[in-house]
């Protein structure tokens, strides 16, 4: 157990933030609306780890309880983003983002 | 100690791999690898809880969604549209700036402390139960309720229009 964990907090915050930022990367450079979805998955992912880390840093449970109600929202998120998608492809014949700029058609 | 490391460096590479794909099929595997990976983190921080859960509703719920739905879109038809490559360099260079000022503001704090697990049972299922069920049962209750209202707003949005059809 003691052989577990013994890596400085910083490096934790640097793999978190490396992933959070390839996932804004992700975003801003993608223009399939699932591949940007999935990027928000990423950061959402990378935040978990850190809450998770900083959980154990500091003894204190409240961090990964956090952290399942951060996947239960992502549940729903993922249901409701996909409804759209799939609606937005019916109405339009592509998950371009760039078709969805005018909003109503 | 270096399982972290390797854990890590596998993590950052699939999800390179994840917004670099051409295809958004191959773009959800990276991405399954890519949660994989965040299991075996929460393994090393003996976070079994969060682990198995992660497991469950990451790589077992949420990617099959994503599956069902790309296979549902046919995309086979045309390939993505690129983004021009002033986007893609102005997009580097703001996600490059972000990860800067958080590296810049990490140094400056210059936390290096190990993270060591005092509790082993702090993870575990009947830790987080108790905590969960005592001083978060009001927002254990209210998620409960989003979930139902996500699962109607997704069926609702995602049934056709009977109007129109």
């Amino acid at each position: 157990m003691e052989t577990l964990t013994q890596i400085p907090l910083n490096h934790y915050i640097l793999l978190s933030s490396i992933i959070f930022s390839i996932g804004v990367i992700g975003v801003l450079i993608r223009r399939n609306a699932i591949v940007i979805f999935m990027s928000v998955e990423l950061m959402l992912n990378s935040v978990n780890l850190l809450l998770a880390a900083f959980s154990v840093y500091r003894g204190d449970a409240t961090g990964q309880v956090f952290v399942f109600f951060i996947m239960a929202l992502a549940a729903a998120e993922v249901a409701v983003g996909l409804a759209i998608i799939v609606m937005i492809y019916r109405n339009t014949n592509s998950i371009d983002i760039n078709v969805l700029d005018r909003l109503k058609w | 100690m270096s399982t972290f490391y390797f854990i890590a460096f596998l993590s950052i590479f699939f999800s390179i791999l994840v917004i670099t794909a051409k295809n958004p099929v191959h773009s959800i595997l990276y991405l399954i690898l890519t949660f994989f990976t965040f299991t075996v983190h929460y393994v090393l921080l003996n976070a079994q809880f969060l682990a198995v859960v992660n497991f469950i509703v990451y790589m077992g719920a949420i990617l099959v969604l994503f599956l069902y739905t790309l296979m549902l879109i046919n995309l086979n038809k045309e390939s993505e549209p690129r983004k021009s490559n002033v986007v893609k360099i102005a997009g580097f260079i703001g996600g490059g700036c972000f990860l800067l000022t958080i590296v810049a503001a990490v140094k400056a704090f210059n936390i290096s402390q190990p993270v060591v697990l005092h509790d082993p049972n702090l993870g575990l299922v009947k830790n987080l139960g108790k905590i969960l069920f005592n001083e978060y049962l009001l927002p254990f209750e209210v998620s409960s309720v989003l979930l139902l209202s996500a699962m109607v707003g997704a069926v609702l949005l995602a049934t056709k229009d009977p109007k129109t059809t």
